[in-house]
């Protein structure tokens, strides 16, 4: 691991001012990510700001009757709150789908939605790959791609973004809250946070550097079953090869979003507009411009199958 | 022939190290140029109950802390990146891996390690249940394994979700899915399993 230095600002605004004022800076939550990268110096961060004593780590009732999750709350508390299980009950599924017991004890809401590729050639620094350093090429373009993306690809980047409590926030309509160094804060709706790679893989998100997330909103609750279904390869603790958020209304109607197709939270509004048509009509609208490779191409049919099973399982309930 | 042993199996380790590290070699011409030098600062922790002061770098983890400044080798380090569990402590009541934890973000942190949980002659009862139902065979995962299923049964009792829960409003119970479930970052390659969630159910049953 390369050596850096380290601080821990008591505000927001002193840790935006600290990252953006040194070259090479970084926030650390959890670590449980960046720590791990920093060990294969993926991530080579000069100086860590820490942000445990921002006071991020609280969930409030919002005016508008929704929840704001503080950036340093993490998944076991998100998952495991009270309200969090009642009224938005596809984030609990999706939190606890993922990770280990351990990870989510330290793993924080805003570590979560910055999570990098669990791309095998992102992680092999012997081999190119133009996230890792932009430029040198794809190597998983034509190599083991089962676990990569079908959908909103390039021909620079076939990574997926790997997590899932971002998938259940996007059937959730969460917005990002961000402050700047130079004080300003804005809010990015959840569906605008992750970018596609397009030229510039190695650009995971749209924050601006130096940009501090210090909450997620959740608008009020929208009611309906709750799902969060997800195919790996164990049962437990592994990434998805698809998963599927869903919030399913009595009269049919819903929302629905995948996971473990594409460089962000893949969610068409289109397509879970057809949703009372089933799950071959929203995958055909969801999935129209998939370019899957041969080794992932199975994704397709397990995307429409695992929505399937979670419709024929609410008509029998 | 326990040296021979030993010896094979400390080469055995080594090299799967070494193909660890060859999958993750860094590559030389990529790296940019070494700006920061090694920073040390202060930490304090509380470990199994008596207070330290250290002075470390900046880059050392929870774990190496534990193992390498406080010669608390029960805490083990299997993969070092979070995939094993073998490294699990307790730290201010919550489970997790302490070679994914920097020790500076610990500071003023209470920790609790295998070696805080009981002592050969006042065993924990999850210690004991181990040794009972055979939970373990070589041993390398057995700490962070106890560790583990110590703030399993807590998690549990406080009502703490999983994915196996059908009924997100209802109390988790110590069943064996739930173990299984919320024991799967816990890696044991001697294959014990079974023999876990044994020891484990012993020890909920006398407790809930």
């Amino acid at each position: 691991m390369r050596a850096f230095t380290y601080e821990r600002p008591g505000t927001s605004a002193e840790a935006a001012a600290a990252v953006a004022r040194r070259s090479g800076a970084k926030f650390l939550a959890g670590g449980t990510n960046l720590l791990d990268l920093m060990k294969l110096e993926i991530e080579t961060p000069q100086h860590l700001v820490d942000v445990q004593d921002l006071k991020l780590n609280r969930i409030d009732p919002t005016r508008e009757g929704g929840l704001r999750i503080g950036a340093f709350v993490t998944n076991t508390a998100l998952a495991a709150d009270e309200r969090v299980r009642r009224s938005y009950g596809v984030l609990t599924r999706a939190i606890m789908a993922g990770a280990s017991g351990q990870l989510r004890n330290k793993a924080t809401t805003a570590g979560n939605l910055l999570q990098r590729t669990r791309c095998p050639y992102f992680y092999d620094t012997n081999q190119p790959c133009n996230k890792r350093r932009p430029g040198s090429g794809c190597a998983a373009i034509g190599g083991v791609s089962r676990q990569l993306a079908v959908i909103g690809t390039s021909d620079k980047c076939i990574a997926t973004y790997p997590g899932d409590m971002a998938v259940a926030m996007s059937v959730l309509d969460a917005t990002v809250e961000t402050v700047n160094a130079d004080g300003t804060s804005r809010a990015i709706p959840i569906a605008d946070f992750h970018r596609l790679p397009g030229d510039t893989p190695h650009v995971d998100t749209n924050l601006q550097p130096g940009e501090l997330i210090t909450a997620v909103t959740l608008p009020k609750p929208i009611g309906g079953r709750h799902v969060y279904r997800k195919v790996r390869d164990r049962a437990s603790y592994a990434f998805a090869l698809v998963s599927v958020a869903a919030v399913i209304q009595t009269n049919g109607a819903g929302r629905v979003a995948f996971g473990g197709v594409a460089h962000k939270p893949w969610r068409v509004k289109a397509a879970e507009g057809v949703l009372p048509e089933g799950a071959m009509a929203v995958s055909a609208r969801a999935f129209a411009d998939a370019r899957p490779t041969q080794d992932n191409a199975f994704k397709l049919p397990l995307a429409t199958r695992a929505l399937a099973s979670i419709i024929a399982e609410g008509r029998s309930a | 022939m326990t040296s021979e042993l030993e010896i094979s199996r400390r080469s055995l380790l080594a090299g799967s190290a070494a193909t660890a590290a060859l999958a993750a070699a860094p590559q030389a011409e990529a790296k940019p140029p070494m700006t920061t030098r090694p920073s040390t600062l202060p930490v304090v922790l509380t470990v199994n109950g008596k207070r330290h002061e250290l002075m470390l770098d900046t880059r050392t983890t929870l774990l190496d802390a534990l193992r390498e400044h406080l010669n608390l080798t029960g805490t083990k380090k299997g993969c070092d990146h979070g995939q094993c569990g073998a490294c699990t402590v307790i730290v201010e009541g919550q489970r997790i891996n302490s070679c994914l934890s920097l020790a500076v973000q610990h500071h003023g942190d209470a920790v609790t390690t295998i070696e805080g949980l009981g002592r050969p002659e006042k065993l924990h009862p999850m210690q004991a249940a181990f040794i009972k139902h055979d939970g373990y065979q070589c041993g390398y995962c057995t700490p962070g394994q106890i560790c583990s299923a110590v703030a399993v049964l807590d998690e549990i009792k406080r009502g703490v979700p999983s994915h196996v829960q059908a009924d997100l409003s209802h109390q988790p119970q110590a069943t064996n899915l739930e173990m299984r479930e919320r024991m799967s970052g816990n890696i044991c390659r001697c294959g014990a399993y079974s023999n876990i969630v044994d020891a484990m159910a012993e020890v909920a049953g006398a407790k809930l």
